[in-house]
């Protein structure tokens, strides 16, 4: 996940100083990874302490445009490693050819679904959920109530947005061939789609709506990082959906060895230990001091849905397709 | 005169070849769409939805425009009061006005924690969301509310004065006068303005991508977009290309033909005095509409200075390098427009009646909105080179192109002027080529280059379009960085920089236009 007050990324792409002849790393990743409230600083640092190069981070938007730009750049691309997709586009991002595989073994994950995919490493997961204020009446239990409800609802553009995506593949894997009915019947809910989680995010916190697409593990930022325990996710009867985010390098990439290093640190504690207060998700492997005070309070959904990397990518394009009909009326 | 065979020259053989190069260049752009351009399977629900949101917007919002242009503009002709020639000037400022500007300052006032809602909130009264159908109306006829105006009063203006001198003194009231002058020159103009502001609002991407929200408020431009930058689907931008061209190329035509008006017979030019409509009630009705069309021009702008103006100083470093970025391909804009439009105007005139293809062909540059002509420059560069490499030189010529056809519409008669008065002493004294370019030609053109240089400028500086199609994080210009920090809810900051961006499109435009003028005085 990511905080939110975002954007920064840009700031700190202008900021970047390139140090002497060391080597350079680049990283492409969606917004609010390389913004300053996020993961990135932290990061960098910590590589840099070891790697004897310049790791430089990339903001390229959420995370399924920044797929887009993967595309669009081809080999061409100045990256060296894509981080921030998820399995609902690993088989996508697969398909194009351009990314090598890991190489590495797998050690041991804390992340809830075996892991056998040979070109990308996950390094942290979480649970999609509608984030609310506490003070809201008659909160939600499920797609069914909130679509009957006038509660009004943020959510993400699925075709530039990994929240967005995990919402899409949310209703389809717990309402299958009701799907479009349900989107139908939410469409009256949505005040707006935005292209990105970070806009959306930042438009519930000015209040421009009631709910907001984003992760079980979101009012722990709010808890942690501003001692406001005024936020809360509403658990759904139909259960919720997993995303699992990933990184993986470049088949053009020219430090290829350095890059191997880079996602082998990625899965290392120094790593791990930054994510769950910076990017506010759950840890791929969870540090030996394991995870921070109040992340105890957060909901456990009962009941976890994820469709694997091939029925995520089969079901996209149908879903999208459900979705855009229902709100394009 | 009879037409004295001179010949082309170099300059007039570079204006021909630029000319074509105009077209050409479209018609590239188009034939890469058609090739890639995939149907799939027809047009799906979401397309004819996004076809259907783009008419119906720009119906609603040209309606709205010209139903209001019409009192206001009545208003304005039949009243004199202090600052009226300010502010019929001040109408023509959202011309320059930065899209992403004017944005900020009708968030500031219609948006959730704006003015109006403030309003509503304490009476008790629903809010009201500025996001969809209606903000992008709203948006459209703060834009074109203005244009409107300026085209119906040109209108008023147009009827001779002797008319309403003749209606006074056959004693006709306000309603006669309306009967027998206004209503025929509304009848005449209104048709016009409405189909110009109708296809403008078809082709304004920026307005689409910050205020319409998910696939309800989509413009086929916003989808164009969204096919490319979204989903990288080249395919798909195309087809859409194809249909938005579709569409503009359509309504260029049928305006052609509408505008092609007869006007009134002419007059003396005496000033126009108005005897009727000088009851109380009218009066007040008149001030009180020309005070709500002023408010609501100002108002939106004033609130984004006051909220950007202490801002300014700190913005960080990355707007700053943004706004050299913006500042080079404004000028990287002039130049070509400069450039082009000189030749282009000085092979026009060297043609002599054969010469009128030229401006033509720098009007074709319309037909295409940009957006169109980006992905069709995006799907001839994507095989060659990275576009984004491209993203800032692709920006400046496709605003070049916008620009051209006024910067000709200026300069093909001044220079036809020149030639005339000037030529056949310039022949005589033996002066040609960059000689006579220097001495006799560029000194009598320079208030019309000026402006032209002006408007490329800040045009090139404000726009939002081209760019969002082709830029990546580390190239953003002014607009784009604007947008980028409105998405990300640093609202100081994108009001810092949307004062400095305000600023900078009226501060280069102000230095060309009254540098020109100063320089021939």
């Amino acid at each position: 996940m990511r905080i939110p007050c975002l954007g920064a990324g840009l700031v700190l792409a202008a900021g970047a100083a390139t140090a002497g002849n060391l080597p350079e790393l680049t990283v492409i990743t969606y917004d609010s990874f390389a913004s300053d409230w996020g993961p990135g600083p932290a990061v960098e640092a910590a590589f840099e302490e070891t790697c004897k190069c310049d790791l430089k981070f990339l903001a390229a938007g959420d995370g399924a445009a920044l797929l887009a730009r993967v595309k669009l750049e081809g080999e061409r691309s100045e990256a060296d490693i894509v981080l921030g997709i998820d399995t609902n586009l690993t088989a996508e991002a697969e398909a194009t050819g351009l990314f090598a595989p890991h190489g590495g073994t797998v050690v041991d994950l804390d992340v809830p679904v075996a892991w056998e995919d040979e070109t990308f490493l996950p390094y942290d997961w979480g649970y999609f959920a509608f984030v609310h204020d506490t003070g809201l009446q008659g909160v939600p239990q499920s797609f069914e109530e909130l679509a009957d409800s006038n509660v009004s609802i943020v959510i993400q553009d699925p075709r530039s947005s990994t929240p967005g995506l995990g919402l899409l593949l949310w209703v389809k894997a717990a309402y299958g061939d009701r799907a479009a009915e349900i989107w139908s019947a939410l469409a009256d809910n949505v005040v707006t789609v935005t292209p990105g989680w970070s806009e959306a995010y930042g438009m519930f916190l000015e209040g421009e709506a009631d709910m907001v697409l984003s992760y079980t593990t979101s009012p722990a930022y709010h808890l942690i990082a501003e001692g406001d325990a005024s936020k809360a996710a509403a658990p759904f009867a139909e259960g919720h959906y997993m995303q699992v985010e990933v990184a993986g390098k470049l088949a053009s990439t020219d430090q290829p060895e350095l890059a191997d290093r880079f996602l082998a640190f990625m899965l290392a504690d120094a790593f791990q230990a930054i994510i769950p207060t910076t990017n506010w998700m759950y840890p791929a492997a969870i540090p030996d001091d394991g995870l921070p005070d109040g992340f105890e309070t957060l909901i456990q959904p009962a009941k976890p849905l994820l469709f694997s990397a091939a029925e995520a990518r089969s079901a996209r394009g149908p879903a999208l397709d459900e979705w855009l009909n229902a709100l394009s009326r | 005169m009879a037409e004295r065979a001179q010949p082309l020259g170099a300059t007039g053989a570079i204006g021909i070849a630029a000319a074509a190069a105009i077209p050409l260049l479209i018609l590239l752009a188009t034939v890469a769409i058609i090739r890639v351009a995939e149907p799939g399977s027809g047009l799906a629900r979401a397309d004819w939805a996004a076809i259907r949101f783009t008419l119906w917007q720009a119906f609603l919002s040209a309606t709205f425009s010209v139903a209001l242009a019409v009192p206001v503009a009545r208003a304005l002709a039949r009243r004199r009061f202090p600052g009226r020639g300010a502010l019929v000037t001040l109408l023509g400022a959202p011309f320059l006005l930065p899209v992403i500007v004017a944005i900020f300052g009708l968030l500031a006032v219609f948006g959730r924690g704006g003015l109006v809602n403030a309003g509503l909130g304490m009476m008790g009264l629903p809010q009201i969301s500025i996001y969809g159908l209606h903000g992008v109306v709203l948006a459209h006829v703060f834009f074109n509310l203005p244009l409107a105006t300026r085209l119906v009063l040109q209108g008023w203006h147009e009827i001779p004065s002797e008319r309403f001198r003749l209606a006074a003194s056959l004693g006709m009231d306000a309603s006669a006068v309306n009967r027998h002058l206004e209503w025929p020159m509304l009848r005449q103009v209104v048709p016009g303005a409405a189909l110009v502001i109708f296809v403008l609002c078809t082709m304004s991407f920026a307005v689409a991508l910050t205020l319409g929200g998910g696939p309800r408020a989509t413009t086929v431009e916003l989808a164009i977009y969204q096919a490319l930058r979204f989903e990288f689907d080249l395919d798909r931008a195309a087809f859409l290309s194809l249909i938005q061209l579709a569409i503009t190329v359509f309504l260029a035509l049928l305006a052609y033909r509408v505008l092609r008006h007869a006007g009134f017979a002419h007059g003396l030019d005496r000033p126009m005095m108005r005897w009727d409509g000088r009851t109380p009630v009218l009066k007040l009705l008149d001030g009180i509409l020309i005070l709500f069309a002023a408010l609501f021009l100002l108002v939106p702008i004033a609130s984004a200075v006051a909220r950007g103006l202490p801002e300014v100083l700190g913005l960080p470093q990355a707007v700053w390098v943004s706004a050299l970025r913006s500042l080079g391909v404004a000028g990287a804009s002039t130049v070509i427009v400069v450039a082009l439009s000189v030749v282009m105007a000085l092979a026009a005139t060297r043609l002599k009646s054969q010469g009128g293809w030229i401006e033509t062909a720098g009007l074709t540059a319309l037909a295409a909105s940009p957006l169109v002509l980006g992905t069709g420059l995006f799907v001839l560069i994507h095989p060659v080179a990275n576009p984004e490499a491209l993203a800032l030189p692709v920006t400046a010529l496709v605003n070049a192109f916008v620009t051209l056809p006024f910067a000709l519409r200026s300069l093909v008669p001044a220079c036809r002027t020149i030639e005339s008065e000037y030529g056949r002493l310039a022949d005589t004294l033996g002066l040609h080529g960059w000689v006579r370019l220097r001495l006799v030609v560029l000194p009598r053109l320079r208030r019309p280059l000026g402006f032209s240089a002006g408007l490329a400028a800040a045009l090139s500086m404000g726009d939002l379009g081209v760019i969002a199609l082709f830029a990546d994080p580390d190239t953003a210009t002014l607009p784009l960085q604007v947008y980028r920090l409105m998405g990300a809810y640093r609202m100081e900051e994108a009001g810092g920089a949307a004062v400095l961006l305000l600023a900078l499109s009226f501060g280069v435009f102000w230095i060309l236009d009254r540098g020109a003028r100063r320089a021939d005085a």
